[in-house]
């Protein structure tokens, strides 16, 4: 028996469906339930009922707003160090590295290659007293002698730079590769030089890899907290490690749902304004 | 030596120019002079230099030896933004993501000039396409873009327009238009156009002296006329139309003719039509030059008995014929269908005449094999 054409395209879907709606939409929906309860009167720690107490958002976001704008501040900081970074190195890949090519953009991805976890603890040691960067920053009296890297805003936002440049350079370099060379030379030929033709026609050719490297940046640096509990201090801390104390520690499961929830607000209503003002649809 | 040079203007003349990349030679000890006003054509097969040569005139590469002046100004090592040249790409190379009207604008808003809305669409009136100032060159047709590309360089009224195989990515049809287009509009326009192409046709449509490059030299240069009635090389001579060339020897003189043996069969030419540098020589005739009779009519001119019509094609205008002679060569000749004669039967014997002012003399060494067919592995990547 042949398959009737038109359900075809329903059958592919139907794997990918299944598994986002068991594993995304259900714990979505969950959460959401969550967000809104109540401890149970003369019940145990972590004992909730439904109450649609939304207040719990209002508590949740004013007892924590110095975490949320510190998320946006330290997430905002490390994609635009991120960008700084990864435009020359993907200019650098997508027009002058020859047949090296592959190979550095495997070096690229080569970070992938170690877990996550480990990179970043591997950050505290190169930050801290043992590592090269105090004592050589201290001896060229860049920093202050008792100053120290670890445990800082600073060594959070290098941190969080560092895991996501390879987001931010795969993006760039894809869509300055797909830049056809001749473009540049058209904008010489039209008394360009190198930084006008560089500004007016190599940056807007490459905003779809800006635009699509600083989303994948900024959306999960914003709610990153390994960086910040491996390489932050108390006083560094961002949403994210607000709700996974409140969650794992204290076992306040409807404020951590609550801040769930309004992060991923927050950070849908940047994106949007950002997608807006970059005007992607703009763009080839 | 910069601010001069975006001001230069007058002849082009390339002097010794040479361009090796690693052992390859692309250009080849090149002296060139494109006079101020003309259509100049570089036409060639791929991979003959003159593309190289172009990139060369608009400083996208620089000689590895030789010079390269604009009237006075020498703009050898120029920067391409500082030359008062521009060019129409390959592949067009519009922005993609500016509109027809930001495309055409660029060059003069980089040099800041003033009234750009109004030179912008003057250009567009030029090429006929003012309704499509804010598109974007994605939505447009081959031919538009190409258009566009034409105007965006011309608007800036360059001492050079340097075209490179412009027409190479349009259908026959839209291509023939174009070329009646582009030469008009050089007229119009008045300024000094180079034009790089692989296509006989076109080269010869347009342009009014034409250079034939060969392995990073310049095999002849002249006129069209020139160049097809009177071709120095073999490989002109296969390069621009076909050419029937037969062996032969010189056999004597004859006040300003020569007397040619071709197979035992004496033919006259003028002596100043020979390129031989020995008594050994091709001599060389157009297909459409030649005549068919049967045996026994009478024949005016050169003429060569003994051959066979060996295969027949009607194309409506004209008959081609392929004769086998006598010595086992084959010729081409065609006829134009206009005197209500019949045309020939395979098989036939005939006897082919021609006018001995049409004769062309080659160097008796030649490959005669030279430019009627490009070696694949030559094409140069696009």
């Amino acid at each position: 028996m042949s398959l009737p054409k038109v359900r075809v395209p329903y059958l592919l879907l139907f794997p990918g469906f299944a598994f986002l709606f068991t594993f995304f939409i259900l714990p979505i929906i969950n959460l959401a339930q969550t967000s809104t309860q109540t401890p149970i009167k003369g019940g145990d720690t972590g004992q909730y009922q439904q109450s649609f107490a939304f207040s719990n958002y209002i508590h949740a976001f004013t007892e924590n707003k110095e975490q949320f704008a510190r998320s946006f501040v330290f997430a905002t900081l490390s994609t635009l160090l991120a960008l700084a970074i990864a435009y020359p190195l993907a200019y650098a890949i997508a027009f002058k590295s020859g047949k090296f090519k592959n190979i550095l953009l495997v070096l690229v991805v080569a970070p992938f290659f170690t877990s996550f976890l480990l990179r970043t603890i591997a950050w505290k040691q190169i930050l801290g007293e043992e590592g090269f960067v105090v004592p050589g920053l201290r001896s060229l009296h860049i920093i202050g002698q008792q100053t120290t890297l670890t445990s800082t805003s600073f060594a959070v936002v290098a941190g969080m730079t560092y895991n996501f440049l390879p987001f931010m350079t795969l993006p760039l370099y894809a869509s300055l590769e797909r830049i056809d060379p001749r473009t540049i030379e058209a904008a010489g030929d039209l008394y360009a030089n190198g930084i006008t033709a560089f500004r007016r026609v190599t940056v807007p050719l490459s905003m779809p890899g800006v635009v699509a490297g600083t989303l994948l940046t900024f959306i999960p640096a914003a709610g990153d907290y390994v960086n910040a509990a491996i390489l932050g201090s108390p006083t560094s801390k961002m949403v994210g490690n607000v709700i996974e104390s409140r969650y794992f520690k204290i076992v306040d499961y409807p404020t951590a749902a609550a801040l769930s929830f309004t992060l991923m607000a927050a950070i849908l209503i940047l994106v949007t304004l950002y997608i807006r003002k970059a005007g992607t649809e703009e763009l080839v | 030596m910069s601010s001069e040079a975006i001001n230069a203007r007058g002849d082009l003349r390339l002097t010794r120019i040479t361009k090796e990349y690693g052992d390859f030679k692309a250009v080849d000890d090149l002296t060139l002079t494109i006079p101020k006003g003309s259509f100049f054509a570089l036409l060639g097969p791929s991979g003959c230099g003159k593309t190289t040569t172009l990139r060369m005139i608009a400083g996208l590469e620089e000689p590895t030896v030789g010079s390269i002046h604009l009237g006075d100004t020498d703009i050898t090592t120029t920067r391409p933004y500082q030359r008062p040249i521009n060019t129409v790409f390959q592949n067009y190379a519009l922005f993609p993501h500016l509109t027809v009207f930001e495309n055409i604008a660029f060059g003069l808003r980089r040099r800041g000039l003033k009234d750009i809305k109004e030179q912008v669409e003057k250009v567009l009136n030029l090429v006929e396409l003012p309704h499509l100032a804010q598109r974007k060159p994605t939505q447009l047709s081959g031919g538009q873009q190409q258009r566009i590309a034409l105007a965006r360089a011309i608007v800036n009224r360059p001492a050079l327009l340097l075209l490179d195989e412009p027409l190479g990515a349009l259908d026959l049809k839209l291509r023939r238009q174009m070329q009646i287009e582009l030469k008009w509009i050089q007229r119009e326009v008045g300024l000094t156009f180079v034009h790089v192409t692989h296509d006989q046709e076109e080269a010869m449509t347009m342009a009014d002296t034409i250079a034939v490059m060969n392995e990073g030299k310049i095999e002849q240069m002249g006129t069209p006329a020139d160049l097809y009635d009177n071709p120095e090389t073999a490989f002109v001579a296969n390069f621009l139309g076909q050419s029937n060339l037969i062996k032969g020897k010189i056999d004597g003189s004859d006040g300003d003719n020569l007397v040619v043996d071709l197979y035992g069969q004496k033919i006259s030419m003028p002596k100043n039509r020979s390129h031989a540098i020995d008594s050994s020589l091709y001599a060389g005739i157009r297909p459409e030059k030649f005549r068919i009779s049967l045996v026994g009519t009478p024949i005016r001119g050169n003429c060569l008995t003994g051959g066979h019509i060996e295969d027949v094609s009607y194309i409506g205008v004209s008959t081609q014929y392929v004769v086998a002679m006598p010595w086992g060569q084959e010729v081409m000749v065609f006829e134009q269908n206009d005197d209500g004669v019949p045309p020939f039967d395979k098989g036939d014997e005939v006897v082919i005449s021609w006018e001995p002012n049409f004769t062309f003399g080659l160097r008796g060494d030649e490959d005669i094999e030279a430019g009627t067919e490009v070696n694949p592995e030559e094409i140069e990547g696009e």
